[in-house]
């Protein structure tokens, strides 16, 4: 949270000259969208008739209800207590984005039929490929690290080469090049592994940084300290250095584990049947692609939640009493 | 007979062209409590840091306990092992309890059992006066205590010389004795040591030896009395005379 102040300046949305801009631009921005042909217009259907028909006039009118309703909104919830407001926020958008969703006439038994397939095979299988590359890519990470940091010219030469070749190359590119490059080379590589490798040496690149910058930001006087009781270069990084970097490393390794987990969608180029894959070819025979791409992003997105809970939960447990 | 811990011969230092040590000649024998004094700059915490091979030097001879220090030396863990060092910054592991802190180095190098590295643990504990915050974290107690746990964790080694970087340098004020208590306590003992300290009271009641250095030599070294007494080098002269005017 922002270090705030203790003088506490006016609730902005209470003053009327803001919240009559406010209502103002709202008004004219949602007369222009030209509203009376969506739901919000067949909702005002009592008032302008038949939506098809109304004219200007319609537009008019249902941008005025929505900017009313949309004032009364902001100004009620600035009333409320911090957490009530952002519960409510969340929930207005969330309903808003269903709205739209809804808007594409989404048929939801078509879904239905579909979804079990989806977690089964799609969800289960990104899962894996992530949880299986992100493991990986923290121990090629720790490699990459502590060879960046060392004097040995090889060392740094070959770890500062991985990084900027694997940094500077396009993800899907790299799964090509593995998937179709490396058997040119006499090795056959199925498609999981290909996306595995891939995704690993990319995000290990990545979290080479990050561990090189937690391994870097502890004192020196640590290093010393650890040496002068006998500690070598092993045990020196292992019970000293990593653990005290890892409250630095985690926050960042937890924004890679999500990227990662969206990124493994690329894998579906070579085949692989996860969830991008699934979203897109499911649809295609009956033409419902919508409702496929849109269940793949909903799990998507809920996926993200967790982890984002699971990231403050270990956040918090680094945060105990020692610092 | 005793038996010489350290020696120092014809050492030089250089960082860059910057000459940290200059003809250093130093023994030090069993028992011996020595004191290191100067401004600051003057080399006194390279010369300390140089004994347990932190720092390595570039020409002349140390050894530490019969081992000559050069960078290929395959047991400089012995080295280290045998010369406890306690930091002007304490350097305590902050993610450790006390007691881990303790007892890290007699599992992991001595590969003491766990039992044995606790009670050891414990008893240098009691030893420093604390035995009270073995499970709190380094960031809960105040300096004092802090560099006494730091003292603790050298003697858990069971060292034959303890180096004393500045000690009580980044204590405030009223912790500054509790630490000395404790370095005093170890003296009595018998325990050989080297300070870096501008704490002269502590030189006095202690030292049978105090050394001043500026630019990277030693310029005088005497008994503490005629020390502090009677300074031969205009250099001491000076120093003395600022550091005791208060």
């Amino acid at each position: 949270m922002l270090h705030r102040d203790t003088v506490i300046s006016d609730i902005a949305v209470h003053k009327p000259k803001v919240m009559a801009g406010i209502f103002a631009a709202a008004f004219v921005i949602f007369t222009l969208m030209g509203l009376k042909d969506t739901i919000f217009g067949a909702l005002m259907a009592p008032v302008i008739g038949d939506p098809a028909e109304a004219g200007f006039s319609g537009n008019a009118a249902t941008g005025l209800v929505l900017a009313i309703l949309l004032t009364v909104n902001i100004v009620l919830i600035a009333f409320l207590p911090l957490r009530y407001q952002i519960g409510i926020v969340w929930l207005q958008l969330l309903l808003l984005f269903l709205t739209f969703f809804y808007s594409f006439d989404l048929k939801l038994s078509f879904i239905q039929t579909k979804i079990w397939f989806m977690i089964t095979q799609g969800l289960f299988t990104t899962l894996y490929i992530s949880a299986i590359s992100i493991a990986l890519a923290s121990g090629l990470a720790i490699i990459g690290a502590v060879a960046k940091l060392s004097s040995n010219g090889f060392a740094f030469a070959i770890a500062s080469f991985y990084t900027s070749f694997f940094r500077g190359i396009p993800l899907l590119m790299q799964i090509y090049l593995i998937y179709l490059g490396l058997p040119q080379l006499g090795f056959v590589i199925d498609a999981v592994p290909a996306g595995i490798l891939a995704l690993t040496l990319c995000y290990g690149a990545y979290m080479t940084e990050i561990f090189r910058a937690g391994i870097q930001s502890i004192d020196k006087g640590q290093w010393e300290a650890s040496r002068s009781i006998g500690f070598g270069f092993g045990l020196t990084m292992r019970r000293i250095i990593l653990p005290q970097s890892m409250p630095l490393i985690i926050p960042p390794t937890g924004n890679q584990f999500i990227a990662m987990l969206k990124d493994s969608s690329l894998v579906s180029v070579i085949g692989v049947w996860e969830l991008m894959f699934l979203a897109r070819t499911l649809g295609n025979k009956d033409f419902r692609h919508m409702e496929m791409l849109i269940t793949a992003a909903m799990i998507y997105w809920m996926l993200t939640v967790c982890l984002e809970l699971i990231q403050s939960r270990i956040e918090r447990h680094y945060k105990s009493p020692q610092h | 007979m005793t038996k010489t811990v350290i020696e120092m011969v014809g050492v030089n230092k250089w960082y860059g062209d910057f000459q940290a040590l200059n003809n250093i000649n130093l023994k030090v024998e069993e028992g011996d409590r020595i004191v290191i004094c100067g401004p600051s700059g003057s080399g006194k915490s390279t010369l300390i840091r140089t004994l347990n091979y932190l720092e390595a030097h570039q020409e002349g001879r140390i050894t530490v306990d019969g081992t000559d220090l050069h960078p290929r030396m395959k047991n400089v863990t012995q080295v280290r092992t045998n010369t406890g060092m306690v930091f002007q910054q304490f350097n305590l592991f902050p993610h450790m309890t006390v007691l881990e802190n303790l007892m890290a180095g007699p599992i992991w190098v001595r590969k003491l059992p766990k039992a044995e590295a606790r009670a050891q643990a414990m008893t240098y504990l009691d030893r420093v006066r604390i035995p009270e915050q073995a499970d709190k974290y380094p960031g809960q107690l105040s300096g004092g205590q802090q560099q006494r746990v730091a003292i603790a964790r050298s003697l858990c080694m069971n060292p034959k010389v303890m180096l004393f970087d500045e000690p009580t340098s980044a204590l405030d004020p009223e912790m500054v004795s509790e630490v000395l208590d404790t370095m005093i306590g170890l003296a009595r003992d018998g325990m050989t040591m080297i300070c870096v300290t501008h704490e002269m009271g502590f030189a006095k009641a202690v030292a049978d030896r105090v050394i001043f250095m500026d630019q990277g030599e030693i310029v005088e070294e005497n008994a503490p009395k005629p020390f502090f007494d009677a300074p031969q080098n205009s250099r001491t002269k000076t120093f003395l005379g600022q550091i005791l005017q208060h």
